[in-house]
């Protein structure tokens, strides 16, 4: 009797996962791991289109041949890079992923014996793929006593959100030392003007100068406080080059800075031309009566963000 | 889409309302004689010179800020720990683990050699990071460094006093000039990992002189240096 009733109906523990199923995704840990490993892959050798096509429009509207020249020449190093494997610059990046984590994602755990997490699923996928690509190791375990390099490029700098949903975003942007170095944060007075906040902008872009690898991509946070106007400014730079502000006067202002950043004629490498930078992108968030915090984040031209969606 | 507070006349007086001149209003001043074109020369350069390392004098001396150069033979890389290694050897009385002697350094962290090919991507390194060291290096024989960006006044001074020179490779284009490299050995420093000192055998290695041996820099010459 009791044999045949379990036959026929199914058991607590199955009707418990079938309900599991319904609100939430399990996504494998392996899963993560290996979309991670792919990304920090193809950001090492493969210039997003977005980038090339405006690399190759600054080329055209060049009115300095040598400049011209210089631009060709980082078209050119795309595609060696992509056709060689090599990766596009030597400085592979720190990485930095965005990870917009659906509410009803749930990771399954991997195959050690430890719990593990998406952050150990992330960390896990940039070890596997800056070992496999044979991408530089460009992280030290700590920033004055040792300095001594963790030999996997681990830990990434992880930002997670959670957002509606049963999907995983992941965006891996890997950042290069040189450009990150001349990035800048000041609090300005809420009564500010407008000129004097892209009077400051142009100038931290202006003393980057030759050194951060221009053309540039400048990502501009705006508001929120001192932590979130800085991660703001490395948001704007996981825009598509293409797309501006949403909002028509944020939108005048990008157009604005990024006339007067080329006005400075610092042009490809320093050495002169119209293209000081390719695209200034700005984010924004609501802040308190009493701020207005500004943050410049410099990206070089090698500007490498590769997304997936699990 | 035109935002009625950011007018299109500001943008296109751009060069003389740049936050420069408020450090160096001579510059805003000048901008207005210079034609435009006449900004870029680096177009209108001259031939390429094709320079063999190690250098000698009259190589370094026969070198003026915007040419273009080929480099072939041997170049040291180094970057920031390795020169501070050097500089402590030096201060040490100790060997060098090459001759400084008309050599060329260049400022790289390259990525592994993958399978079957000698170096990963080799681009330069920001340049000024190295510049509390340089003139040591210099004094000491160096002849070129190559790296990216500017170079502060101390470097600038010894370059002038020792005749060497500073050539600006493509920074970011390290998979262009991985091609220009047809050798790489550790020669010391190996626990540094990228920041070891390697021996690379370069041909036709393409830079553009940035500081000569006389004082003038490529940079003055653009008008784009921040006037301090």
């Amino acid at each position: 009797m009791r044999s045949e009733i379990r036959r026929t109906r199914p058991s607590m523990l199955t009707l418990i996962n079938r309900w599991l199923l319904t609100v939430v995704r399990y996504i494998d840990f392996e899963k993560i791991v290996e979309t991670v490993e792919s990304l920090c892959l193809s950001a090492a050798y493969e210039l997003p289109a977005d980038v090339l096509a405006a690399l190759e429009r600054a080329a055209r509207r060049e009115s300095s041949p040598g400049a011209a020249k210089i631009l060709n020449q980082l078209i050119a190093n795309a595609r060696i890079a992509e056709s060689e494997r090599i990766p596009l610059c030597q400085d592979t990046g720190l990485a930095v992923v965005f990870a917009e984590c659906g509410s009803q994602v749930a990771v399954t755990s991997g195959a050690g014996e430890r719990r593990a997490t998406l952050f150990d699923a992330i960390n896990a996928g940039v070890v596997a793929g800056f070992a496999k690509g044979y991408l530089r190791m460009s992280v030290v375990a700590d920033p004055l006593n040792q300095r001594r390099n963790t030999g996997s490029n681990a830990p990434a700098i992880i930002h997670q959100t959670i957002v509606p949903g049963e999907r995983l975003k992941l965006t891996v942007m890997t950042k290069g030392g040189g450009c990150e170095n001349k990035s800048q944060f000041r609090m300005f007075r809420p009564t500010a003007a407008g000129d004097q906040i892209i009077d400051w902008i142009v100038d931290v872009v202006a003393s980057a100068g030759a050194d951060a690898c221009p053309p540039f991509v400048v990502g501009v946070g705006m508001g929120g406080n001192f932590e979130l106007s800085c991660l703001l400014s490395k948001k704007a730079l996981c825009r598509n080059l293409d797309q501006r502000n949403g909002d028509g006067f944020y939108a005048g202002l990008e157009a604005e800075l990024l006339s007067q950043i080329n006005a400075l004629g610092i042009g490809p490498q320093g050495l002169g031309g119209d293209t000081t930078a390719l695209v200034c992108a700005i984010e924004t968030a609501p802040c308190h009566i009493a701020s207005l915090p500004v943050a410049v984040n410099i990206e070089c031209h090698s500007h490498r963000h590769k997304t997936a969606v699990i | 889409m035109q935002n009625p507070q950011f007018p299109l006349t500001r943008l296109r007086m751009g060069s003389f309302l740049n936050p420069l001149n408020s450090v160096c209003p001579a510059s805003c001043l000048l901008s207005l004689f210079i034609p435009q074109d006449r900004w870029y020369s680096i177009g209108d350069m001259s031939a390429i010179q094709k320079l063999q390392a190690p250098l000698s004098d009259d190589d370094v001396r026969s070198l003026r800020a915007g040419d273009q150069v080929l480099i072939s033979g041997i170049v040291y890389t180094a970057r920031d720990m390795a020169h501070k290694r050097l500089c402590e050897a030096i201060d040490a009385g100790e060997e060098l683990p090459f001759a400084l002697a008309g050599a060329i350094v260049y400022f790289v962290g390259p990525t592994p050699a993958p399978p079957g090919r000698v170096i990963g991507a080799a681009g330069p390194t920001t340049s000024s990071r190295m510049d509390p060291f340089s003139p040591t290096l210099i004094a000491h024989g160096l002849r070129a460094m190559i790296g990216k960006g500017y170079r502060g006044p101390r470097v600038r001074e010894a370059l002038k006093k020792h005749g060497a020179v500073h050539l600006s490779a493509i920074g970011g284009a390290g998979a262009l000039l991985w091609r220009h490299i047809v050798a790489a050995e550790v020669v010391a420093y190996e626990d540094l990992g990228t920041e070891a000192i390697r021996k690379l055998q370069v041909v036709d290695f393409p830079a553009v002189v940035a500081y000569d041996c006389h004082g003038a820099s490529v940079y003055e010459r653009e008008r784009v240096t921040k006037c301090k």
